[in-house]
Order: C-alpha cells, then sequence, then structure tokens
C-alpha cells in the first residue's frame, strides 16, 4: 500500500538535491541495482520519480506498473537535460487509446 | 460470420432475441463510454504534455545548478548539507473516479514552505540555494504532473480495453446473433411450409381414394 512518500531513484550525485526537498534518494550505480530497487521501492512508495535513462533501461518493469493507481512511476530529465523519453511516452499513450499518433495542437 | 450451434428451435429464438437487445443496449453504452472516455482522455493528455514540457526544463535546470554547485563544494559538504532535510516530504495519497477508472490522486500535503533549506548558510555556496529553492518551487508541479501522467496512462488503458469489447460486440456477437436468428426463422418457416404441403397432398392422396371407390 502506498505510504505517501516520494522516492528518487537515479545517479547519485544529481538526485541528492531531492534530499533536501525530503524525498528519499536511493543512488544507482548499475542497472541490475536500478531493478531491484525500483522493485523493491514499488512496494511502499506512493510517488517514483526515476531519472530518464534507468527508466528507458527499466521500461518492462516499469510497464508493469501502469495498470494500478499506485505506485506512480515518473521519469524525470537528468542533469543533462532530457532526452525525449517522457515525451515519447505520452506519444505512445496517445497512440494506444485514439489507434494513431496524431499531433495536438500546441498551446 | 458463424452462425451458433444451436436447435432450430422457437424457444432458441426467443432467447437469442433477448441476448441480441442485450447486446445492442450493450454495444451503445460501451461506445458511449469509449466516446466520453477519449474526451477526457485528450483533456489530460494536452495538460499532461504542458507538464511535461514545463517541468522537464525546470528540473533539468534545477540539477544542473545543484551539480554546478557541488563543483564548488567538496561533496562531503554537500552530503552534509542536504543529508538531513528540513522536513518530509508527506503527501495525500487518495484515488479518483474518472469514467470508472480509479485514477490517483495527489496532493502535497502542506509543509512550513520557510523553512525549506535544510542547512546554514555558513559552510555552503548561494548556488545550492538557488538550485534547492528551484526544484522545491518544481516539485508541486512534478508531483501534479505524476498525478496526471498516471491518470492518462490509466484511461489509455481502458479506453483500448472498451474499444475491444465494442468491436467484439459490433463485428463478433451481434452479427452472429442476428445471422443465427435468420437462420432459425427461415428454418421454421421452411418446417410451416413442408407441413402445409404435406397436409394438402394427404388430402389430395385421400381424395383420390374415395373418388376410385365410390
Amino acid at each position: 500500500m502506498p505510504n505517501d512518500r516520494v522516492a528518487v531513484v537515479g545517479d547519485k550525485n544529481a538526485i541528492s538535491a531531492f534530499k533536501a526537498l525530503g524525498a528519499d534518494v536511493f543512488g544507482i550505480k548499475s542497472s541490475s541495482e536500478a531493478h531491484d530497487t525500483i522493485k523493491k521501492l514499488a512496494r511502499e512508495y506512493s510517488v517514483i520519480f526515476v531519472t530518464e535513462d534507468i527508466a528507458e533501461s527499466e521500461e518492462e518493469l516499469l510497464n508493469r506498473y501502469k495498470a494500478r493507481p499506485y505506485p506512480v512511476v515518473i521519469a524525470i530529465p537528468t542533469a543533462a537535460g532530457s532526452n525525449g523519453y517522457g515525451m515519447a511516452q505520452i506519444a505512445k499513450n496517445v497512440e494506444k487509446a485514439i489507434g494513431s499518433s496524431i499531433v495536438l495542437e500546441d498551446d | 460470420m458463424a452462425r451458433l450451434n444451436v436447435n432450430p428451435t422457437r424457444m432458441e429464438m426467443r432467447t437469442l432475441k433477448g441476448r441480441l437487445k442485450t447486446a445492442v443496449r450493450g454495444h451503445k453504452l460501451l461506445k458511449d463510454k469509449s466516446d466520453e472516455t477519449i474526451r477526457r482522455f485528450m483533456e489530460y493528455v494536452r495538460l499532461n504534455k504542458k507538464l511535461r514540457r514545463e517541468t522537464e526544463e525546470e528540473v533539468a535546470a534545477a540539477l544542473k545548478a545543484f551539480v554546478a554547485a557541488g563543483a564548488q563544494s567538496t561533496p562531503a559538504e554537500i552530503a552534509e548539507a542536504v543529508g538531513v532535510p528540513a522536513g518530509r516530504l508527506k503527501l495525500k495519497s487518495g484515488e479518483d473516479n474518472i469514467m470508472s477508472v480509479r485514477v490517483p490522486k495527489i496532493e502535497i500535503e502542506e509543509a512550513d514552505s520557510a523553512a525549506i533549506f535544510p542547512y546554514s548558510f555558513a559552510s555552503t555556496s548561494v548556488e545550492l540555494d538557488a538550485s534547492v529553492k528551484k526544484l522545491f518551487a518544481v516539485m508541486i508541479k512534478l508531483i501534479r504532473l505524476a498525478e496526471v501522467e498516471k491518470t492518462c496512462s490509466m484511461l489509455a488503458d481502458e479506453i483500448e480495453k472498451t474499444r475491444r469489447r465494442v468491436n467484439a460486440l459490433e463485428y463478433v456477437m451481434i452479427p452472429d446473433y442476428e445471422e443465427t436468428i435468420k437462420y432459425i426463422s427461415m428454418k421454421l418457416d421452411e418446417n410451416e411450409r413442408a407441413n402445409t404441403i404435406r397436409l394438402m397432398k394427404v388430402k389430395q392422396m385421400l381424395n383420390e381414394d374415395g373418388s376410385k371407390e365410390v
């Protein structure tokens, strides 16, 4: 069950900034570590922010959490900026729902 | 379309007609549901896109600033500065109901925002202050993004499911029922005619027999 807490998973150097806000930070060194960490966190945390590079390599695992309300797993950009993964996910959702990828007018 | 494997009787036809009626009604309801879900979904997707574009820039900028700030102090100093947060980030997470899809509803439980810096300013750089402040500002948006993005992906899932059901009803169930009902009614009519002809034939034979005897 969700515990109303926020976890951040990613490269330790950049994301420790989130620690100052009171989120729980989990630094990741290898990809196998990321897999296990996310799996473990998914059981406890209600919101998990994952940096895009990890989200991309662990896509299969993250897809499992899509059908349930919690945990909410969201990709965030790294310090190097966004690589467009998050936007691609939105487009994917649209394609899944509408059947074709449509371009939304920008507001 | 394949016709169902049933006995061509009046009773079967009656049940099938009932089922067809239910299927047509269900199809209409599901179609309406799908339309409305898509409408809601589009609203959320727009919001999602907007939020993501904004937050991505802001988060990247804040993290960049933090890394830059880290370069000015030793890692130990940074770790010490941010190690013990001023307050824990506490959320209020509930569930919302959009077109009977259970979606998350998350709010930040109001922390006293005065104390966003978990450290004293003596040993840290100005850049660190700025980056933490930036990140704090974007956090609220980030939580909102989490809620919206999850809602989007759950709605997309639901739309896909509903569409499958609508299609199954429209292109399989309903045509099947219609064809079976037609088949049964034709079979029954056929039996009816056969019966009439048989009676006529019997009568004719009886008449012929009678006319010979007399």
